[in-house]
């Protein structure tokens, strides 16, 4: 085994986990007030990933990509690229933060940590090639992510995010586990590879009920319907930036996990899963739209909203083309874009003493009493909502023209129908923030951090992104011809 | 225009004023606005003057393949010049009407009729199907806005009944448009409507469209957005929904039902006749008990759609070309007639028909222009609308005696309610003492109503203007539909022409004019 090749394949972990390895040192010795530096050091060492990353992404030399450590691990485009999503979608979530919690003392070294721990084992989720290195990065970045959701201490609600986030995903966890087993045990390996072939002739009862296991386990991870309870009561319990990171950074890496050991492990059995993530799409899309419209808590709303969002990312999936894998990581890089841009919008509504504003009804007449952050939050809903120009309309496009061209028409119809219905509560948001009369609570002052992530978020989103459909699209075909014709 | 990208630059400068409206003042974004909208008259107008007639069918082209999946391709026929002709010539006026009435908001208001007029202009040049799709949707945004801002008591309501009624109609639309594209691989809108789709897909897709116009259009019993849009939008908001968003509607069948399923539009051409003969009568009736001016109105439009579906569904020239002028003479006739409302409503704040009367002693010039707008929304002889209305009825006796029967009693039951609407605003007695003492048009009103009146007039007597453009365009798509064109009941025979004229004397002396003269 050639361990340099394998530690450079692996580059961008190896790199992250030694940046957070010295960033514990840091902390430790710093203390508290090492908080703002651990956390400019943590954003570098992302871009320095991301660099490693998109260098394999780039460079025709590795545009075959190349398996590490005896096949545990895989490089590739689809890789990268969702490695890029994730290190962009991290760094979005710390350069908002300090600011953040300043007004109490919470804030502390070991957020940045947490978050460079979560990036390595959400790098190696996607990277995955065997199941046994997909649990040991899914375990990694959800022990981060449950210390993350319980981070503000003084705050129960935080606490509780976190006890019920960790309970309900070590339920998931088990529940994925058993599926591995069963898989194992009916393909007598654990390599994405070797279950391909053991499953090329045919699927026995029991390793159906594995599949059927596995993916349920992973349904958890990615919110999807009918494993979605936890998410709104943790998006609302927890920190509103530990939120934007939930909604970002961990869903690219679920779903790119999902469609790697979808397209690849369970490749030549589509029709067995296919009908359960047509099912767990259209259901989240369902649920997604028709429970948002009862909240009155924008984080809770949001919640409802990434389900919704996760339901159409599926039905990229559910195509189970190369098209489909591509469309999907279209509509993950714009929805990234979008949740990033609304939880930063919803981060920055503060009342005249500093606290934050959750309630919608609070928001009303925000159109004249911060016209901006109304315009970007208004833009962010209805990109969210599909309605183009916006660009968040390219990604249903995208998805829909997959489903299409996989002859799903009844599924892209039905989907698309029930895409009017999340219409609405965006168009609710949209309707407090321009037509009501001004509620007069959001007058806080942002800080400059909180606009520069946000007006990047509202460029990509705005028409302008219409401009990018093509260097997109080719990095987006690249990597799904990775997967698809893998193995 | 040597090569000088005209659709762009008509694209392009609603834009930059909506951008600087943004951030300017409220009487500066009134002026930007305005001169921007002039400055788009002044392009539409050498658009027009450019447009070589019976030269290549699609002109001004422009092609830049920046997208992917599909590219920003411009382009336009005549049927879509007359169009965004009626565009930016409602424009200026649009703006002109919300001049004093709007007094909040007024850069925000200004940026999204700015909006609105560059997404119209873009739906009628698209040659794209997705660029026409983003177009047609985004439209709905700043509508939306419009409605719900600066709209009436009920704006709420009405604008998310307006919003989610569109959307729903055009995701299936959507929809078909992927599976068109997936099955002929391009999504150039000129080879489309050359494409011959299966049989048995055409009735879907067809079925996806419909769903999409016909909420557009509006048809019944999907109008029923229209009513509510219009009581709560401001008076320019009407002028455009009226003037030219219900005209995408008829558009969208015109560039796509027809020619892209010619098949599946004559196999359904029942739908759309039986809707259309229900619309007629039944919001006629409704408009003739309405109390409130702007309902009437709206109500009027859709009856006046119903003309335009079943003349484009007649399958000849005759029923396309009069559509054609249906909607050209319903968008100026019909925004007229909302700026009518328009002007007494900035006097009065209500728009009952009851609080009026007598308006023709104190206001006469104003009663002049409304008496015009009545008659040409009835369908009088020397009006645009009577040109339209012929046409396209005429059209529709050659397939269908029926249908044609009941649309013309929808014309009787026309001039009822809008005599009867004239009669109770402009006639009788002056019941109250604050309608009597209302003041007469002043310019910035002249202004408005002035080149509407002139236009209707001009397309009245000489409609062979604007059927000239689009002449042999109807012509294409006449022999394009000749192979579904169902037969009809009528069974017409061309005659032998005489050799002189009915009415000539036997020495040739005293010549009589046949024209309609004791029609007033």
């Amino acid at each position: 085994m050639d361990y340099a090749n394998s530690l450079y394949l692996t580059g961008p972990e190896v790199f992250l986990s030694v940046s957070g390895l010295i960033l514990t040192l840091l902390a430790a010795w710093g203390g508290r007030p090492s908080a703002r530096y651990t956390t400019i050091l943590a954003v570098a060492a992302l871009f320095g990933a991301g660099a490693l990353t998109a260098q394999f992404l780039i460079n025709d030399a590795y545009s075959l990509g190349g398996d590490a450590f005896g096949g545990l691990y895989r490089m590739d485009a689809f890789g990268s690229m969702a490695k890029l999503l994730i290190y962009a979608a991290a760094i979005g979530c710390l350069i908002v933060t300090p600011r953040f919690f300043d007004k109490g003392t919470e804030y502390r070294p070991e957020y940045p940590l947490l978050v460079v721990f979560a990036a390595v084992g959400m790098g190696m989720m996607v990277s995955a090639a065997d199941l046994m290195t997909l649990y040991i990065g899914l375990e990694m970045s959800s022990l981060a992510s449950y210390v993350l959701a319980s981070f503000a201490r003084s705050d129960g609600r935080s606490a509780e995010a976190g006890l019920k986030y960790f309970v309900l995903g070590a339920l998931a966890s088990g529940i994925l586990l058993y599926g591995i087993s069963l898989v194992y045990g009916f393909a007598g390996s654990t390599s994405y590879p070797a279950i391909r072939a053991a499953f090329d002739g045919g699927l026995g009862t029991g390793a159906m009920f594995g599949i059927v296991f596995v993916l349920a386990g992973l349904a958890f991870k990615i919110s999807a319907v009918p494993f979605h309870m936890w998410t709104p009561d943790v998006y609302e319990g927890a920190p509103t930036p530990v939120t934007t990171f939930f909604a970002t950074a961990p869903k690219v890496a679920a779903i790119a996990m999902t469609a790697r050991i979808s397209l690849d492990a369970f490749g030549n059995q589509v029709d067995v899963w296919r009908q359960i993530v047509i099912f767990a799409a259209l259901a989240s899309i369902l649920v997604g739209a028709l429970g948002a419209i009862g909240q009155s808590n924008v984080k809770r709303l949001l919640a409802y909203s990434s389900i919704n969002n996760v339901g159409f990312i599926l039905i990229g999936l559910a195509a189970g083309t190369a098209a489909g894998t591509s469309a999907m990581l279209v509509y993950l890089a714009i929805y990234v874009a979008m949740s990033l841009g609304s939880f930063v919008a919803v981060l920055m509504m503060r009342d005249a003493a500093g606290n934050q504003v959750e309630s919608i009804a609070d928001m009303a007449g925000l159109s004249r009493t911060n016209p901006m952050l109304a315009l970007c939050l208004a833009a962010m809903m209805l990109s969210l909502a599909g309605i183009p120009p916006l660009f968040g309309f390219w990604g249903k496009f995208v998805v829909f023209q997959a489903a299409v061209e996989a002859d799903l028409v009844v599924l892209a119809a039905i989907g698309i129908a029930a895409s009017v219905i999340g219409a609405f509560y965006y168009l609710k948001i949209v309707k407090i923030m321009y037509f009501d009369e001004p509620a007069e609570v959001v007058t806080g002052k942002s800080d400059l951090s909180h606009w520069a992530v946000l007006a990047i978020c509202a460029i990509v989103v705005s028409p302008l992104g219409y401009l990018a459909t093509k260097p997109l699209g080719v990095l987006a075909d690249r990597a799904a011809a990775a997967l698809v014709f893998a193995g | 225009m040597g090569g000088f990208p005209i659709l762009s630059a008509m694209l392009l400068v609603p834009l930059v004023a909506a951008m600087a409206c943004l951030l300017v003042r409220a009487g500066t974004a009134r002026s930007i606005a305005l001169v921007a909208t002039l400055l788009n008259l002044a392009l539409g107008i050498a658009l027009w003057a450019n447009y070589d007639i019976g030269g290549a069918q699609w002109q001004f082209t422009e092609r830049h393949e920046i997208f992917q999946g599909f590219s920003y391709a411009l382009g336009i026929d005549g049927i879509a010049l007359l169009l965004i002709v009626l565009s930016v010539f409602l424009m200026p006026i649009c703006i002109l009407a919300s001049w004093e009435s709007i007094q909040k908001r007024v850069g925000e208001y200004m940026a999204a009729f700015l909006i609105m007029e560059l997404l119209m202009i873009g739906v009628f040049a698209a040659q794209d199907m997705f660029l026409f799709y983003i177009f047609f949707e985004a439209g709905l945004i700043p509508m939306y806005l419009i409605i719900g801002i600066w709209g009436g008591a009920n704006r709420i309501y009405a604008s998310y009944k307006f919003f989610l009624y569109t959307l729903l109609g055009s995701v299936l639309m959507l929809i078909a448009m992927l599976w068109m594209v997936n099955a002929s691989g391009t999504t150039d809108i000129p080879t489309l409507m050359n494409y011959d789709f299966p049989v048995k897909a055409q009735t879907w897709l067809w079925l996806a469209f419909f769903a999409s116009f016909a909420v557009k259009m509006p048809m019944w019993p999907v109008h029923t957005w229209l009513p509510d849009a219009h009581v709560q939008a401001p008076t320019a908001g009407s002028v455009i929904l009226a003037g030219v968003l219900l005209k995408m509607g008829g558009y969208g069948f015109i560039r796509f039902s027809l020619p892209m399923f010619p098949e599946a539009s004559a196999q359904l051409m029942w739908v759309i006749f039986v809707l259309s003969m229900a619309a007629v009568v039944i919001t006629s009736l409704i408009a003739l008990v309405q109390h409130d001016m702007k309902k009437l109105i709206a109500y009027s439009s859709v009856a006046h759609m119903a003309i335009v579906t079943v003349g484009l569904f007649s399958f000849n020239v005759q029923g396309l070309e009069g559509s054609m002028i249906v909607m050209l003479s319903h968008g100026l006739v019909s925004g007229a007639l909302f700026l009518c409302v328009g002007v007494i409503y900035d006097r009065l704040h209500t728009r009952e028909i009851d609080r009026y009367g007598g308006l023709s002693i104190n206001m006469p010039h104003y009663a002049l222009l409304f008496m015009l707008f009545t008659m040409a929304s009835v369908g009088l002889p020397g009006t645009s609308g009577f040109v339209g209305e012929f046409l396209s009825l005429a059209g529709i006796y050659k397939v269908s005696t029926t249908v044609t029967l009941v649309c013309t009693t929808g014309i009787i039951l026309g001039a009822a309610y809008m005599l009867y609407l004239y009669r109770r605003v402009a006639f009788g007695e002056q019941k109250n003492a604050d309608a009597a003492a209302m003041s007469d048009l002043n310019l910035r009103e002249w202004l408005m109503l002035g080149p509407i009146a002139a236009a209707v007039l001009w397309m009245g007597v000489y409609p062979e203007s604007f059927l000239a453009p689009m002449r042999k365009d109807i012509a294409a798509l006449d022999a394009r539909l000749s192979r579904a064109a169902p037969s009809g009941d009528a069974h017409l025979v061309a005659g032998e022409p005489k050799a002189e004229a009915a009415n000539a004397m036997p020495e040739g002396v005293g010549e009589h004019e046949a024209t309609a003269e004791g029609a007033h």
